[in-house]
C-alpha cells in the first residue's frame, strides 16, 4: 500500500511505499503500476515504478496534483496476477576483456573468482524494475556475499551488454553508456530493440532471470 | 525518332531530380537533430521525452511555417548547420535568438527569426551561431521525411531513438523532404525571448538530506553553468552543498527538471533526455513554467534559485501557458 503522497515538482506525484525494499512491496509498486497504466487517466503522461516507489508524471496543462491525488487515493488495485511473468536464461561469458571488476572484486568481496561466479550463476533473480537507459533490468537478489559498493569513480564507457553488480542487485548494460556498477561479464544476447514498438524489452517488472555462463567459442558463435 | 526520345528522356529525368526536394547538409553544426513534442508513457521501460528543449521556441516556429503545432523541425545547439537546399520553392522559419545567412548566387541576405523566407534551388542557409542562448530552430513549411518511433522523429542519441537512425544530423548526409506546403503565408512576429538567471523551484523530496549550511548555499548563492551540460542534464559549479545524511538513495523514478546533487555537492538538473532512474537526493525541482528558460542557459551562466510553492508554481504555469497562447494567437 502507498504510505504516502507528495509532490515532486509541480508535474509529479511521488508514491512512497515504505523504507524497505523487498519482492512484496514491489509487487505491490508494480501492481499500482499495471492499474493505473490501465486506467488511462486524462493527463497522466509517464510511469515510472522502482523498488518502493512510484513516480506518476502528468500534464499540467490537463490536471493538477490535488485533482490527480484525488484519484489515486481512491483507486482500487486490482489483485489480479493473470499477468504472466516471463523467465528468462541470460549467457553470459566472463572472459578476461568482459569481467572488468573480476580482480577487484576478489579483493573487495574477499572472495576467489571461481567462488564469485559460483555464487552468481544459475540462481534465479527477480525484475524489480527498467529503466536508466532504456531496457535496462535492475534484478535481485544477490547473494549476501557478494553485495559490494559502486566503484570510487564511475566508468565514463560501460561496454553495451555487460552485467553489473552492486548492493544487493544485477543489471544488464542495454546500451553504452556511463556506469558505476561493478562488471563481471557481458552477455550477446540484445535486452532492448526499440523496432519492437510494443515489447521493446525483453525484461519486464516482475519477470524472473537466471544468467547461464558461456565460453568465448559460443559467445562469438551467438545467435539470436 | 530515337534522338528526340532520348532527348525527352533526358528532360523528364531532371524534371523528376528536380521535384525530389532535399537539403544537402555541408556542416552538420555540433548537435542538431530532429525534434517534435516527444514520446510519453515510456519511463518504465528506460525512455525518456526528448522533445525539442525550448517547446515555445519550438511551436512557435510551427506556427510561423504554417504547420500543425507537432511537427517535426530540426533543432541545433550553439552552431547549427550549414545547408544547400535542392528543389522548388520552400518557405522556412527559425525561432530562437539566432544569426544566420541566406545565399542566393551573389547575394547575402542577413536572416531574421521569427520571420519567414523563401529557399530556392542551390540557395544555401548557413545557421552561424545561437546567440547568449542554447537551442535555437528550423521549421520549413511542409514535412521532413523522417521514420517515427513511438510516434515522434525525436533523435535520442543515448539510446539510439528516434528518426536519422537515432543519431545527430551529420556532415555530407542528405535530408529528403516529403511534402512542401506551397499555401504558406509570409509571417513575422515581434518577439523578444527574454533572459532570465533566477530559476523558480519546489522543493525536492530529499530536502532536509542537506545541512542547514547546504540548504542556505542552494537558495542564496549563484551557481555557474558547467561546459559539461547537454540535452540530458545540465552540470552545475558553486558552493559545495553539504549531505548530512546519506549521498546515495535508493534508484528511484526522475523527472525533468529534477536536480540531484551527488556526493561531490554540485547539482545537476535533469533536462529532456534524462537517465529514467537515478539515485542522487534530489533537493529541488525546476517548475514547468521556467523550463524553457532554463535550457536556454549557456555554460557560464549564473543561475540563483528561488524557492517557491506548489500553488504559486501552478498559478505560473497558468501565466506561462497564457503567454505563449497570446503569442500564437498573434501569428
Amino acid at each position: 500500500m502507498i504510505k504516502n503522497i507528495s509532490n515532486l515538482g509541480d508535474a509529479a506525484l511521488y508514491c512512497d511505499f515504505g523504507k524497505e525494499v523487498n519482492r512484496k512491496i514491489n509487487s505491490q509498486v508494480i501492481r499500482y503500476f499495471k492499474t493505473i497504466q490501465n486506467k488511462n487517466i486524462v493527463g497522466v503522461n509517464n510511469l515510472t515504478p522502482s523498488y518502493n516507489k512510484l513516480i506518476i508524471s502528468f500534464d499540467l496543462k490537463k490536471i493538477n496534483f490535488n485533482k490527480l491525488k484525488k484519484i489515486i487515493d481512491n483507486i482500487e488495485i486490482i489483485n489480479d496476477d493473470s499477468i504472466q511473468n516471463k523467465k528468462f536464461e541470460i549467457p553470459v561469458c566472463c572472459e578476461k576483456d568482459f569481467s572488468l571488476d573480476i580482480k577487484r572484486l576478489e579483493e573487495k568481496l574477499q572472495m576467489k573468482e571461481e567462488k564469485i561466479y559460483e555464487s552468481f550463476f544459475d540462481k534465479e533473480f527477480f525484475c524489480y524494475m527498467t529503466g536508466f537507459i532504456a531496457g535496462m533490468p535492475f534484478l535481485g537478489d544477490l547473494d549476501k556475499n557478494l553485495r559490494a559498493k559502486r566503484l570510487g569513480t564511475p566508468r565514463i564507457k560501460v561496454p553495451k551488454g555487460s552485467i553489473g553488480i552492486t548492493e544487493q542487485f544485477a543489471n544488464i548494460y542495454t546500451f553504452e553508456s556511463p556506469g558505476g556498477w561493478n562488471i563481471i561479464g557481458n552477455t550477446p544476447l540484445n535486452i532492448f530493440n526499440s523496432s519492437k514498438e510494443n515489447e521493446p524489452n525483453l525484461i519486464n517488472p516482475g519477470d524472473s532471470v537466471s544468467f547461464k555462463r558461456i565460453t568465448k567459442e559460443k559467445y562469438q558463435n551467438y545467435h539470436e | 525518332m530515337i534522338q528526340s526520345h532520348l532527348k525527352e528522356l533526358r528532360r523528364r529525368n531532371i524534371k523528376i531530380i528536380m521535384s525530389k526536394n532535399y537539403f544537402e547538409i555541408i556542416r552538420a553544426g555540433i548537435n542538431s537533430t530532429f525534434q517534435d513534442l516527444g514520446r510519453s508513457n515510456l519511463y518504465h521501460i528506460g525512455v525518456p521525452f526528448s522533445g525539442a528543449m525550448d517547446n515555445r521556441s519550438y511551436l512557435l516556429a510551427n506556427k510561423l511555417a504554417g504547420n500543425n503545432h507537432n511537427y517535426p523541425v530540426i533543432e541545433f545547439a550553439y552552431q547549427g548547420p550549414h545547408l544547400k537546399y535542392h528543389g522548388n520553392k520552400l518557405n522556412i522559419v527559425i525561432t530562437g535568438d539566432v544569426t544566420f545567412k541566406i545565399k542566393k548566387g551573389n547575394d547575402l541576405i542577413n536572416g531574421e527569426c521569427y520571420q519567414s523566407f523563401i529557399l530556392e534551388n542551390n540557395d544555401e542557409l548557413d545557421i552561424i551561431s545561437t546567440n547568449k542562448s542554447v537551442y535555437g530552430y528550423l521549421a520549413i513549411s511542409g514535412k521532413f521525411d523522417l521514420k517515427f518511433q513511438w510516434s515522434s522523429c525525436s533523435i535520442n542519441t543515448k539510446a539510439n531513438i528516434g528518426s536519422n537512425k537515432g543519431e545527430k544530423i551529420s556532415d555530407n548526409q542528405k535530408i529528403n523532404l516529403k511534402e512542401i506546403n506551397t499555401n504558406y503565408v509570409n509571417k513575422k512576429l515581434n518577439y523578444i525571448n527574454t533572459k532570465i538567471e533566477n530559476i523558480r523551484v519546489i522543493k525536492g523530496t530529499n530536502f532536509n538530506y542537506f545541512s542547514e549550511e547546504g540548504k542556505k548555499i542552494f537558495f542564496k548563492n549563484e551557481f555557474k553553468v558547467s561546459k559539461l551540460s547537454d540535452r540530458m542534464g545540465m552540470r552545475l559549479e558553486g558552493k559545495k552543498i553539504e549531505n548530512i545524511v546519506d549521498t546515495n538513495i535508493r534508484s528511484e523514478g526522475l523527472i525533468k527538471g529534477a536536480i540531484q546533487v551527488p556526493a561531490d555537492g554540485n547539482p545537476i538538473i535533469m533536462l529532456s533526455d534524462h537517465g529514467t532512474i537515478g539515485g542522487y537526493p534530489k533537493i529541488g525541482v525546476v517548475i514547468s513554467a521556467d523550463y524553457d528558460k532554463l535550457v536556454q542557459l549557456t555554460p557560464g551562466s549564473r543561475i540563483k534559485f528561488q524557492e517557491v510553492d506548489l500553488n504559486s508554481a501552478e498559478n505560473l504555469f497558468k501565466l506561462y501557458e497564457l503567454e505563449t497562447q497570446n503569442l500564437i494567437s498573434q501569428i
